[in-house]
């Protein structure tokens, strides 16, 4: 099992190569991998039946509980073939539908990538592997819809897919943990779900069970999740023939089904559930009935299905649970094909409007014949397999001992509209583009190439074969998948004839209804058509409205954080620790000196210094002329000085006269090339920063008062003070710091200094552009003056 | 007299910041002076102040005479001493080389030079 995920990631990567020599026969030989796999999970449909599973495991991260373990048993069986199935399938239908693309090659990496991802889904026995798996059809997923990245819309579409079932898988993983700390740790699939009981008792069941459902209802396309899925139609249609009809949506089903005997048969799990499938079928059927697309058709249907099959598996029953089988697997098989169907009309005639399609029989008679077959099974009309599947789900509806009982009527109402709903597409997909009378396309049709019907020919006719042979369908593929589900489930006998009973008659009228929908579809459509303005009030609004609000708060906080402008920065900076300081002091984290602190012997030179120094550093901020401000600011660097002589530190001092005396000579060479101060901004801004820097004087002043009453640690000083002079033969403790024991960082200083000295060179040499340009503009400008006086071109 | 020099520092830091808040690069210079200045003497108060007691081993001594003033801050400030030099002339002769290009000392013109182009003064 482990060895088919890889083979299939494997082919991913080499499939752009394989595209790039095999050319045209690139489709089947990306498919010969997947087929391969099909049969070989099909051998193992004997060993389910026996009621077994097969397990491969090796330890991941063993610390975290977490071990890579693989577990096939009758649920992932029928959900690998599947995959694999319909998969190679589709490589072989891309290979044609994207024939000329020139990202043909692109195209099945993705493809592939996806298929190896939804394998690991299905095949993960553990809650964390299946996550990521479960992440990573999310991500391929937004590569292929977003397959044509140039079109804004795809780009719109992908983006906001990934957004929801991403961020439904994020949540999901939430669930996961609490479900894996309910359990004690264990994040084992069967382990968990044998320890239902202890579950569902757990304070935490509700809200984990809640995340787990948003994650199942973001990937199956539910309500109030929905709307990605049509807008996921931008991508090409073998992709909505695999993704979003096949394998990827059908995964929050899976998950539902997988975990259901560890969290199913509560009150919230069934009333939720049904729920949320009742109304997701409704919004489907209902939202299906205004659409022209075909695709845009098909994947309103596929959500109505969806909630179908969440439905089912919430009320929980054994019956229900096998109809939810039984239909996952009728309709991946029709709605395969319809994409498929849709695709090669789009492909031949460059539309996928119904309204514009008809009489297209003639031209494609092969491509008819499939439709009709395949329409056939999504309208349920005998012998199909969907017939089955629907009669059953009437059936389940109906149950009045499941879980959801007490809305069998309200149930079963749905799924009437549902089944008739599914009428009326099948006719607009299937038969209104194909029959009266023939109209303009914008490409003149043909029957499509052989690699494009085969595909949904095969699926259609599968429908019928399985319909006809129900028996050993489901004795293989849907039995052990139940008894994954609903253990000790009992042998199960399926046939097309169940004799006069309610669910025929349901059926019936399911398909007069939906009969008389379609004749009547224009007219209808065109009639109610004003209720669709209040779909701007619906989720996919909330979900617009509220990615703009993310955009506004970014760029609002952008334009006020990040606008470029230093003095912000330093507001920002400066503020934000004001305010975290005193909210500190005020809570009484820090505490202040004592009173008699401030009671210490001042000599009056000592005054005079300090206030030197503040004289000068308000001289050098008041200063309008740049010399004064310079001088201003030497006197500063030489009280400073003076402060390091009178407290013992002559090297300091000495030190600081010298750079003070090279700043100002410095400072006075180049502002001399400088425009003169004034003031650029305005006083309400300078009282702003006045205030903010008196604050900020404050706040340090309060700083060196605290740090200097508390008591200090001589340790360090000491340990210098000691061995300075026997281990380094220094007398000048300073001295003995810079060059020996800390001689590294002082390597580092010269290296700073080095480098702003190789800056300040550059920067004083270099002549860039535009001085440059603008020292010729000036000759230039000179130059007629010049020649008209002296009549000859001067030499400049 | 740590007392007064707290002050001090505050007083530098103030008038530091708000040099550094105008828009002229030349006072954003001068802000960054008085910055480094409050910065050293912050540094060095850390020690505790000690009058006229460098840390130096008299001659004939094998070890010092407590109390003395502390070595270690007054390393660090040393070191700040000579950066704040470096750093200062780089932003100098930036500032002129800035102003020599674009042809102003306006911090908010300078972001302009983004979208336009840099002679635009010229």
């Amino acid at each position: 099992m482990i060895n088919a995920v890889i083979s299939i990631f494997a082919l991913a990567g080499v499939a752009p190569l394989i595209q790039r020599f095999a050319g045209r026969r690139a489709g089947l030989l990306v498919a010969l991998l997947p087929a391969c796999l099909t049969v070989y999970f099909a051998s193992y449909a004997g060993v389910m039946m026996r009621g077994e599973s097969v397990t491969q495991r090796f330890a991941w991260a063993a610390s975290l509980g977490v071990e890579v373990k693989f577990y096939l048993d009758g649920l992932s069986l029928l959900m690998t073939l599947l995959i694999c199935g319909i998969g190679s399938l589709v490589c072989v239908y891309g290979g044609g539908y994207l024939r000329k693309h020139e990202h043909l090659g692109r195209f099945y990496l993705f493809l592939l990538a996806f298929m190896g991802a939804m394998l690991g889904l299905v095949l993960a026995g553990n809650l964390l592997v299946l996550f990521v798996f479960w992440e990573l059809t999310s991500i391929t997923s937004f590569l292929l819809i977003g397959f044509e990245h140039e079109d804004e819309g795809a780009r719109a579409a992908a983006l906001q897919a990934l957004i929801i079932t991403a961020g439904g898988g994020l949540l999901m993983l939430a669930g996961f943990v609490m479900l894996g700390q309910v359990a004690g740790g264990n994040y084992d699939v069967q382990a968990l779900l044998a320890q239902g009981d202890a579950i569902k008792a757990s304070s935490l069941y509700v809200p984990l069970l809640l995340l787990i459902f948003v994650g199942a209802f973001t990937k199956s396309a539910q309500f109030p999740f929905h709307f990605w899925l049509p807008n996921a139609m931008q991508a090409p249609t073998p992709i909505s023939a695999y993704l979003h009809s096949a394998t990827m949506v059908k995964a929050g089903v899976y998950l539902l089904a997988r975990l259901a005997p560890a969290l199913g048969g509560s009150v919230e799990w069934t009333s939720i559930m049904t729920t949320t499938g009742a109304l997701t079928m409704i919004v489907g059927s209902v939202l299906a009935f205004y659409q022209t697309n075909m695709k845009r058709l098909l994947a309103y249907s596929t959500i109505a299905a969806l909630g179908t099959m969440v439905m089912l598996i919430g009320t929980g029953s054994e019956y229900a649970i096998r109809a939810a089988l039984v239909f996952l697997l009728a309709h991946a098989l029709y709605k395969g094909a319809l994409f498929m169907i849709a695709g090669i009309i789009d492909h031949q005639t460059g539309t996928k409007d119904v309204e514009v399609l008809g009489g297209l029989r003639k031209a494609m008679p092969l491509t008819a014949t499939i439709a009709v077959v395949a329409g056939l099974s999504l309208a349920a009309i005998p012998p199909m397999f969907s017939f089955i599947s629907k009669e059953m789900l009437f059936e389940a509806t109906l149950d009045v001992d499941s879980n959801a009982g007490r809305f069998r009527l309200i149930l079963t109402a749905v799924a009437v509209l549902a089944g008739t709903m599914f009428v009326t597409v099948a006719g607009l997909v299937a038969v209104r583009p194909f029959f009266g009378s023939l109209k303009v396309t914008p490409k003149v049709a043909h029957d499509a190439p052989l690699e494009m019907w085969f595909a949904p020919a095969l699926l259609a006719v599968a429908g019928i074969v399985f319909g006809c042979m129900p028996n050993t369908v489901t004795d293989r593929l849907i039995a052990p998948a139940v008894a994954a589900v609903y253990p000790n489930a009992a042998p199960m006998e399926l046939a097309l004839w169940h004799g006069l009973n309610v669910p025929l008659g349901l059926s019936v009228v399911s398909i007069v209804c939906g009969l008389v929908l379609y004749r009547a579809w224009d007219a209808l459509r065109t009639r109610t058509k004003w209720t669709q303005g209040f779909s701007r009030f619906g989720t996919e609004g909330m979900f617009a409205a509220g990615g703009e609000l993310i955009e506004c708060l970014a760029r609002w906080q952008t334009a006020i954080l990040q606008n470029g402008k230093l003095r912000i920065y330093l507001l920002v900076i400066t503020g934000t620790t004001i305010g975290l300081t005193a909210y500190t002091m005020r809570r009484g984290g820090i505490t202040f000196p004592a009173a008699n602190f401030f009671r210490t012997d001042v000599k009056f030179y000592e005054v005079g210094l300090a206030l030197l120094i503040l004289a000068a550093s308000v001289a050098a901020v008041r200063s309008k002329s740049r010399l004064g401000a310079v001088a201003a600011l030497g006197v500063v660097g030489y009280g400073v000085a003076l402060v390091f002589i009178l407290f013992g530190a002559p090297d300091l001092a000495l030190t600081q006269f010298l750079i003070e005396t090279l700043t100002v000579i410095l400072l006075v060479l180049v502002l001399y090339h400088l425009p003169r101060l004034k003031a650029i901004t305005g006083k309400r801004a300078r009282a702003r920063d006045l205030i903010v820097s008196l604050l900020f004087g404050a706040l340090m002043t309060t700083l060196v008062l605290i740090t200097a009453s508390v008591e200090f640690d001589p340790r360090v000083s000491d340990f210098y003070a000691a061995h300075s002079l026997p281990d380094a033969h220094g007398r000048n403790i300073v001295n003995v710091i810079l060059v020996d024991f800390r001689g590294l960082d002082t390597l580092g200083e010269i290296t700073v200094l080095a480098v702003a000295a190789i800056g300040v060179f550059a920067l004083l040499k270099l002549r860039p552009q535009a001085i440059k340009q603008r020292a010729k503009r000036k000759r230039r400008q000179l130059k007629p003056l010049k020649t008209t006086t002296r009549g000859e071109e001067s030499p400049l | 007299m740590i007392v007064m020099l707290a002050f001090v520092i505050g007083g530098l830091y103030a008038a530091g910041l708000y040099m550094m808040l105008r828009r002229s690069i030349t006072k954003l210079i001068i802000g960054l002076s008085l910055l480094s200045h409050a910065s050293n003497l912050l540094i060095f108060t850390t020690g505790g102040l000690v009058r006229a007691r460098p840390p130096i081993i008299a001659d004939g001594a094998t070890e010092i005479i407590k109390p003395f003033a502390d070595p270690v801050p007054q390393a660090l400030v040393l070191t700040a001493i000579v950066i704040s030099f470096g750093v200062t002339a780089f932003a100098l002769v930036l500032l002129h080389r800035t102003y020599l290009t674009i042809g102003t000392d306006d911090l908010d013109d300078l972001s302009k030079t983004d979208l336009a182009q840099p002679e635009r003064n010229g």
